[in-house]
């Protein structure tokens, strides 16, 4: 036991990962039980313990709630255009193939106008993280239903409730071959933080999809409530298992008991996508000779 | 809706075994520090620190949000483990370790605890 030991709440002006923060726009402009920013948060602590330099870190969003994550952390970050995110961080991904790109965007940019990046992001093997942050709807634009809106619910463009089938993302990028997939709520802080640094380490495409509150957009229209009524849900919820057949891990938040399957679902090691050379380029600018000779002539020609 | 407060501000659960180390084991010890202006009362902190032993201020900060403080007499029960502060969307609160403790470990955890 030490003689001072531990008072009160001491009043702070700085957090220690504000380094990697553009603190000065702190707080941000997201709701309050919003989990947007436990995400970055997870995000953050991710990169620190991977080792990486930071510089050596890139962040992509698109547009969107979630997409504004890539105007608050302190790393090289695009914030591109509206679904265009995967595209955009392929680009980096193959040019830059010594860089650890990571995608961090929302539900409906990543699924509903980027739907097809995503699918043939994963198929080609693309060595990056993505981490999909699905609060069900689209947040930014007041609340509308998306493709991972649960059948039933209320929206600005479902009055009278979603009538179709949502998707099941952690099955869709599967069968089309991604590397590595899991799936938490933001209640698994730690476990999201764990897999997020186990994506930037994996070669290939890594998924991570992130169940968040968003009680302005579609906690108060369907009875979920607050954030933090959202967050008892998932504790209740959430059955943690790895092992199960993802076919079956549908979510339906406005059902009442029905599970919430999380877990690191997939881990394989198919060869990434590597279009130049068909192997990872050695130099450290990421340039094989022969690609830097091509570009110069390209140069050239123009 | 309903109320989401604990019902108690006391560790709830008990150990499932005892675990091997009890004797020697040490407990980290934390001390918690708060940024009021950042914190939109969320209550993810308060709600989810396994020890249950944080509580929402009655003053406001210039936002008019409640931010987190420590329950009455429960200062030394921080075991530093690092929730409120990854949980929490505000970057608004964390802990830093001051201390192991030789005290044997506190039985159980709150009901919340899903850290491990
Ligand atoms: C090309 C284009 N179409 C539509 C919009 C309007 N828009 C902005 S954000 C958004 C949806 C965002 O939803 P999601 O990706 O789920 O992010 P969230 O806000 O829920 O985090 C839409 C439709 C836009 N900005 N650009
Ligand atoms: S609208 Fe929803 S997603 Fe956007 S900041 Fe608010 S709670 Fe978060
Ligand atoms: S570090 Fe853990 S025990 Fe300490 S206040 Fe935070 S959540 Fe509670
Ligand atoms: S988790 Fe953060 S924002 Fe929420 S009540 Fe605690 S300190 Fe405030
Ligand atoms: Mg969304």
């Amino acid at each position: 036991m030490t003689t001072t030991g531990p008072t009160a709440a001491i009043v702070a002006k700085k957090h220690p990962v504000d380094d990697l923060l553009r603190a000065d726009r702190l707080p941000h402009i997201l709701c309050p039980g919003c989990g947007i920013g436990t995400t970055m948060h997870c995000y953050l602590e991710a990169l620190v313990e991977s080792g990486v330099h930071v510089d050596k870190h890139v962040c992509v969003s698109g547009i969107g709630c979630s997409g504004r994550t890539a105007g608050y952390v302190k790393v090289d970050s695009y914030h591109s255009t509206h679904g265009r995110a995967l595209p955009f961080a392929l680009g980096i991904a193959v040019y830059r193939p010594e860089l650890t790109v990571t995608v961090i965007s929302g539900d409906g940019d990543l699924s509903s106008i980027g739907g097809n990046h995503l699918i043939h992001a994963a198929r080609r093997n693309v060595n990056m993280t993505v981490i999909c942050i699905n609060n069900f709807n689209y947040g930014m634009t007041g609340g509308q239903a998306g493709p991972t809106t649960p059948m039933t619910a209320k929206s600005g463009t479902t009055p009278y409730g979603v009538a179709d089938k949502p998707f099941n993302l952690p099955h869709l990028v599967n069968a089309v071959g991604a590397n590595f997939v899991a799936r938490w709520s933001v209640l698994h802080a730690r476990q999201l933080k764990d897999s997020i640094l186990r994506g930037m380490r994996k070669p290939g495409f890594a998924f991570i999809e992130v169940l968040s509150p968003c009680p302005t957009g579609f906690g108060r229209p369907n009875d979920v409530g607050e954030g933090i009524e959202e967050m008892l849900k998932y504790h209740r919820r959430c059955k943690w298992d790895d092992k199960a057949r993802l076919e079956d891990v549908d979510i339906d938040m406005l059902r009442p008991d029905s599970p919430v399957i999380v877990g690191n679902f997939v881990d394989r090691d198919r060869p990434a996508f590597c279009p130049a050379t068909g192997a990872p380029p050695a130099s450290p600018t990421g340039a094989t000779e022969e690609s830097t000779k091509e570009r110069a002539a390209m140069k050239d020609a123009h | 809706m309903t109320k989401t407060h604990r019902k108690s501000d006391q560790p709830k659960n008990k150990p499932l075994r005892t675990p091997m180390d009890l004797s020697y084991a040490k407990v980290p010890q934390g001390q918690v520090y708060v940024i009021p202006e950042r914190c939109k009362e969320c209550r993810f902190c308060v709600e989810f620190c396994p020890q249950g032993m944080l509580t929402l201020s009655t003053e406001i900060n210039a936002k008019g949000y409640h931010y987190p403080q420590i329950r009455e007499g429960r200062e030394k029960d921080c075991i530093h483990c690092g929730f409120c502060n990854l949980v929490c969307p505000e970057f608004a609160i964390y802990t830093h370790e001051i201390a192991a403790v030789d005290t044997p470990i506190q039985e159980g955890s709150h009901e919340h605890a899903v850290t491990e």
